[in-house]
């Protein structure tokens, strides 16, 4: 067979093996899962030749594949039970995935919202639900190998629904926790369709027990309808996985506000993708995130916002702050297309290197087709600066907590454009208990 | 009566050039010192060596703040043992407020020196009579530290520093540049009201505008890198109607 040539490393040929072994058992579309996987078998793991993934090699990076997680026990569960701390003060509908799977039992599913539903993924699967089946895949194509492999093994995860004019008032906290009991890939999949003019927030937190192994690959496909008001955050912690690949596929409506945050302190190599279209006129959009790494951490945010409709505005701005042998890398692309006059999309990268080992690579790419726009990006790579740093000092504040204090205005900038008051204070406390930790 | 500075033989060199040679300078409590002198005379340097810049390295000679030597300590540890720089050029820093940076400056100095940190609720009132009498809006101190202020605002905000941090020597780099005459008097009415027989000045500044409204009891000529002349207040007004032609001179 002509993919047998193609595939040809451990991790490569492992999960061959593992899709042998479970393409039976996987519940739902198995044309559409074994179309994934033959997407993966020609192309192969991404490397660094590949240019969306020139920082990130997944091919070095991943030396085996972990088998696939099994459904988790008692103590799996009871671990999950603490997870979600950061932002508990929000008071969040808690939904529980443990080990990948969607547990119930840990979920706040009582007294849900009228017009919010939400369901497992692996349920709505097995039972075919076709509103769910017809929008898999479908909400922003894309041919990358690591959202083709998340498709061909996809095992469970959260549907959510808003009907049109919904408000939420309360954000619904997805959490997915990495119990560590035995290393394993883990391959959730969630579908939020939030229909025209509902107002939601929703919030991913990827945590796990401290140096849980997982090679995690998640995903999570967003519609979000006309005039809708939707804030996306996603919080990468401690116990993400020792390689933990995401991606956001949102497909935007008219005259939306869309709010996406990324924050990352956690996981060893983490790839966050994020496929954002615009589709409908009059959106406004931000796309913020922020990276706090130490050690050998590896931190690779990329970004495509793909302007098909116009008159919409997009914002985007990432911080890393790195110490250590870190690495942060950012790859951003805005596409404007013919149709998509009076797009105003901006782009705006920062790294603050904090030890002479640490790295930070910045890629922008503007694609432009249409004449009547403004696009622009800016990337800046440094140090703290002394002359900053010596008047603080002179104040009297210690060279730590100098640091520390523009450590903090450097992330805060990006924190800011949150417009959850308490969110944003949840992850500056997250800000001062890395800094806190890095002070010793 | 232990001086509150004395500066004994002190030789500085930035990268690799010799700046200070062998300046020697004692200033008592209670008393202001102005040091005036051509451009390049190195008041600017000394003005940062005192407050421990990193870049200036000391080459020789001793600096003892209440006749301690300081030249080992960090900058923190001097600024909470009672010196105080305020700067020719204040820094902009986005994103830390200007409330939060006092707050942190005051209670990281007390803590220093062992005294109980002040509360929130303390310090904003603090902060709120201080910056009433130097015309500051509140509204400033809620933006980033100095972030849009006029030269004129980054000024008034050294010297509200000053005042709340409450330091025994107070160095005043050029702290006239850029001022006009309005700014001019609520600086000097400012730095007025902090002086007490407990507290020195060294006042440096290239014109003696400034020190009609700061009256020194000592003026000194800083040339090459050492004190050049010592006199009274009227130096200043010598030096005004001659010039620093003489001191150039001998600088060449």
């Amino acid at each position: 067979m002509a993919e047998v040539a193609v595939i040809k490393t451990a991790a490569e040929q492992q999960l061959a093996a593992g899709w042998q072994e479970a393409k039976s058992r996987l519940p739902g579309p198995r044309l559409l899962r074994a179309t994934a996987f033959e997407r993966f078998a020609a192309a192969g793991l991404p490397h660094r030749r590949v240019e969306e993934w020139k920082y990130t090699d997944l091919r070095a990076l991943m030396r085996d594949a972990k088998p696939l997680a099994g459904a988790p026990g008692t103590a799996a569960k009871a671990k999950a039970r603490a997870a979600g701390k950061p932002i508990e003060s929000l008071e969040a509908r808690r939904i529980v995935l443990v080990d990948g799977a969607f547990v119930p039992e840990l979920s706040d599913l009582a007294g849900l919202e009228t017009g919010l539903t939400i369901t497992s993924l692996a349920q709505a699967l097995a039972e075919g639900d076709d509103e769910a089946t017809a929008h898999l895949g479908k909400v922003v194509p894309t041919d990358d190998v690591a959202v083709a492999l998340n498709t061909a093994f996809m095992g469970d995860g959260a549907v959510i629904r808003v009907a049109a004019g919904v408000a939420l008032a309360r954000p619904i906290e997805l959490v997915f926790f990495n119990s560590g009991e035995r290393p394993a890939s883990v391959f959730t999949r969630s579908l939020v369709l939030i229909e025209n003019g509902a107002r939601v927030m929703l919030v991913e937190s990827h945590e796990g027990a401290p140096g849980a192994e997982d090679q995690v690959n998640t995903a999570l496909e967003l519609r979000v309808g006309d005039d809708a008001h939707v804030d996306h955050v996603k919080i990468t912690g401690e116990g993400a996985g020792s390689l933990h690949v995401s991606t956001l596929m949102a497909a935007v409506g008219a005259r939306a506000r869309f709010n996406e945050f990324l924050f990352t302190t956690g996981a060893a190599v983490v790839r966050n993708q994020l496929f954002v279209r615009f589709e409908g006129e009059g959106t406004v959009a931000g796309i913020r995130g922020a990276s706090l790494l130490r050690g050998r951490q590896h931190t690779d945010t990329t970004v495509v916002a793909d302007h098909v409709a116009g008159a919409c505005t997009s914002r985007e701005l990432f911080k890393s702050v790195l110490d250590g042998d870190s690495r942060g890398v950012f790859q951003g692309r805005i596409t404007v297309r013919p149709q998509a006059q009076r797009t105003d999309a901006k782009m705006a990268t920062h790294a603050l290197l904090l030890s002479e080992r640490a790295e930070a690579d910045n890629k922008p790419e503007l694609e432009i087709f249409a004449d009547d726009v403004q696009c622009g990006h800016g990337a800046t790579t440094g140090a703290l600066d002394d002359d900053l740093l010596f008047y603080l000092r002179a104040r009297g504040i210690p060279a730590k907590e100098a640091e520390a204090l523009l450590i903090q205005a450097f992330v805060g900038e990006a924190i800011e454009g949150i417009e959850h008051a308490g969110l944003r204070d949840a992850l500056m406390d997250q800000v001062v208990a890395w800094l806190d930790a890095r002070a010793g | 009566m232990r001086p509150m500075l004395e500066i004994k033989n002190l030789h500085v060199e930035v990268d690799g050039k010799k700046i200070l040679n062998g300046l020697d300078l004692v200033v008592e409590k209670g008393s202001v010192h102005a040091i005036m002198g051509p451009n390049g005379s190195g008041k600017s340097t000394l003005a940062h060596v005192l407050a421990g810049k990193p870049a200036y390295v000391v080459t020789d000679g001793q600096v003892l703040l209440d006749g301690e030597d300081i030249l080992a300590l960090p900058p923190d540890e001097r600024a909470a043992r009672g010196l105080f720089l305020a700067f020719q050029y204040p820094m902009e820093i986005p994103g830390v407020a200007s409330f939060n940076f006092l707050r942190t400056a005051i209670n990281a100095q007390r803590k220093k020196r062992g005294e109980v940190e002040f509360s929130v609720p303390d310090v904003m009132k603090r902060v709120r009579e201080a910056a009433g009498k130097l015309g500051i809006e509140q509204d400033m101190l809620r933006r980033g530290v100095n972030v849009g202020f006029s030269g004129g605002e980054k000024k008034r905000n050294e010297i509200l520093q000053m005042a709340l941090l409450e330091p025994q020597l107070c160095v005043l780099d050029e702290t006239d540049s850029g001022l006009d005459i309005d700014a001019l008097k609520v600086v000097s009415e400012g730095v007025n009201r902090l002086r007490s027989s407990e507290r020195a000045f060294v006042v440096i500044t290239h014109y003696q505008r400034l020190l009609n409204y700061i009256m020194p009891d000592v003026v000194h000529v800083l040339s090459r890198g050492r004190i050049a002349r010592t006199g009274g207040k009227e130096l200043a007004l010598e030096l005004e109607a001659k010039g620093y032609a003489q001191y150039q001179e001998e600088a060449v």
